[in-house]
């Protein structure tokens, strides 16, 4: 029935081709762990998008409850970790995703660097490569100081006042992310803001181009 | 392809676009050139590699139950706390505390180092434009990046043990764990967990008294509302933390910075009587917020 189904819609949409070409290709020896052991190092890419998936919908849950609002944000979270079933482990994947994400994407750097595979024709491919670890970065900032707790709070006044000493562009830079004249209340909605709208969507696009170019392309031949 | 490629015509689109086809594409490898095994993406590989993840899955949902996220004290700007970024900012941040990172070199310690490192990072296959692939083939590039992850461990690792060992001279401990300890001892003698700040609603002391109805009487709730809650006067729960029991009987005979007319005559007038009235004023300094 499926395949009813399927080939009616292949006839009016021909959509076998856009699967196809994301999906049927190869996978050459040089980066398979089952034939070189050695090949698990291609693996840190695949394994950072499968930590992204996670972040993406542990968030989706996460804001089920967060409050973005300074009297509330706090007793959100604490609810949410303490009250809430499951919520501890929605919160513990998203709070320590947030850091293995980081790692993962560190290892595939140094994975691309020392394997040299950002040379031609891959650099345009690199350079979103970066864009996204300073997306990610972002999103890490950004997602510190929603829980609006101590820690939060002075973390986010050291990073305000580092950006305020950038020359020429810190102040502005600080009272953009600001919102004002401390951090507060508009702070916190700007970083909510940043955070689950802004940064995840532009890190949508950046990985599409990612996968994109890694399919045209495809994965660098064997050193 | 829906559009095959009419290989004898003289100019090849892209498509059924108007984009001629070039031949600048830099067609991938084909892997058959390749002696290997190489292996379908899917259904294959991606089954093997979603049985590592799983594992890998697994291991991490065991972390998150062993190790719940931490939380610590609502935000109060006047704690006394060391502020500590997430741990992947601490490189830079120890770093900007150097002597020719920081003060009057602060532009140098932002946009001279970190900065260039990043800009590097960012445009490095403009930078190192060479063919040879292998890291032992390109010293310059290599050895610029271990040097760089060399100081990335030992900054992190300074600003790590500096924490630490303040926290010791100070005698703190993170907030997360006094929170956590906290939480526990509220929970063995069973009073609730939370710390958040309560907003808690000032409750009527003695709802069911006469005095409620003297006040209904005497009209007061036109402007402070039977709940007490205000209207076009002020809230007056909790108004006997403010006011004792004279200050009461005062306003209530002479009226209240010129904003609420004296009551007294009226209620008078409406057949209340004197020791009703000082009821009253009692009750209300008895509004006081439980504490
Ligand atoms: C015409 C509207 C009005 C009526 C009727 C009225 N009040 Fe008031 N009342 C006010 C306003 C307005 C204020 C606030 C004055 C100010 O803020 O300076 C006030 C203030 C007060 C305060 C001091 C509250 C504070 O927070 O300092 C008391 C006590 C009080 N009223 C008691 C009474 C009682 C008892 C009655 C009934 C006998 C009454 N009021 C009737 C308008 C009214
Ligand atoms: C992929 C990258 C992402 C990273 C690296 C990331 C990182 C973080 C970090 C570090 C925190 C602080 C958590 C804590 O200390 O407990 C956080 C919180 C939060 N994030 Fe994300 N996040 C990502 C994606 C998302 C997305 C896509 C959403 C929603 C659509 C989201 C929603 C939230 C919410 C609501 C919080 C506050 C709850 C809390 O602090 O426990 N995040 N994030």
């Amino acid at each position: 029935m499926f395949k009813g189904i399927y080939n009616w819609v292949d006839e009016r949409l021909d959509i076998t081709p856009i699967w196809r070409d994301v999906a049927d290709h190869e996978v050459p020896e040089h980066v398979n762990p089952a034939h070189h052991f050695s090949a698990f190092v291609y693996c840190f890419g695949g394994l950072t998008f499968f930590i992204t998936v996670i972040q993406i919908l542990s968030g989706m849950f996460l804001t089920m409850y967060y409050v973005p609002d300074i009297i509330n944000a706090y007793g959100s979270v604490e609810y949410l970790q303490t009250k809430v079933a499951f919520g501890q482990i929605v919160r513990g994947m998203h709070h320590w995703g947030a850091s293995l994400v980081i790692v993962m994407m560190f290892l595939h750097t140094l994975r691309v660097f020392f394997t040299g595979s950002y040379k031609a024709p891959r650099e345009m491919n690199w350079v979103v490569g970066m864009l996204i670890f300073f997306v990610m970065i972002g999103l890490g900032l950004t997602g510190y100081l929603l829980p609006w707790d101590n820690k939060a709070y002075f973390a986010t006044r050291v990073t305000l006042q580092i950006a305020d000493s950038i020359p020429v562009v810190g102040p502005y830079l600080k009272e953009l992310m600001q919102g004002g004249q401390i951090v507060g209340a508009e702070t916190l909605t700007r970083f909510f803001a940043v955070h689950v709208f802004f940064l995840p969507a532009v890190l949508l696009l950046l990985l599409v181009g990612h996968f994109i170019m890694i399919r045209r392309q495809g994965i660098s031949g064997p050193l | 392809m829906a559009h095959g490629d009419k290989s004898n015509e003289k100019v090849v689109f892209v498509g059924d676009s108007r984009v001629r086809k070039g031949k600048g594409f830099i067609v991938p490898p084909d892997y058959t050139a390749y002696p290997g095994k190489s292996e379908a993406f899917i259904p294959n590989f991606l089954l093997k590699e979603w049985m590592v993840g799983v594992v890998v899955l697994v291991g991490f949902l065991a972390l998150t139950i062993a190790e719940p996220a931490p939380l610590g004290y609502p935000a109060n700007p006047n704690a006394n706390i060391i502020p500590m970024p997430d741990w992947y900012f601490l490189f830079l941040y120890q770093f900007l505390k150097l002597p020719y990172a920081s003060g009057q070199y602060v532009a140098f310690g932002i946009l001279g180092v970190p900065g260039v490192a990043f800009l590097s990072l960012l445009l490095a296959p403009f930078l190192d434009k060479g063919k040879e692939r292998r890291f032992y083939r390109r010293p310059v590039a290599s050895s610029l990046m271990i040097l760089s992850l060399i100081s990335l461990f030992y900054l992190t690792n300074v600003s790590w043990t500096h924490y630490q060992n303040e926290l010791k001279a100070t005698g703190q401990v993170p907030e997360h764990i006094q929170r956590e300890e906290e939480a526990r001892e509220k929970r063995a003698k069973g009073l609730p967990t939370s710390s958040a700040i309560q907003q808690k609603e000032i409750a009527i002391v003695d709802k069911e008294d006469t005095a409620m109805e003297t006040f209904k009487k005497a009209g007061c709730v036109a402007c402070h509302a039977a709940d007490l809650k205000g209207a076009a006067g002020p809230s007056l729960r909790g108004v006997g933390d403010k006011h004792n029991k004279d200050e009461i009987m005062k306003i209530i005979k002479e009226g209240y910075e010129g904003k609420m007319p004296p009551q007294y005559d009226n209620m008078i007038a409406q057949g209340i009587t004197d020791k009703e009235i000082d009821h009253l004023a009692d009750w209300l300094s008895k509004q006081k917020a439980a504490k």
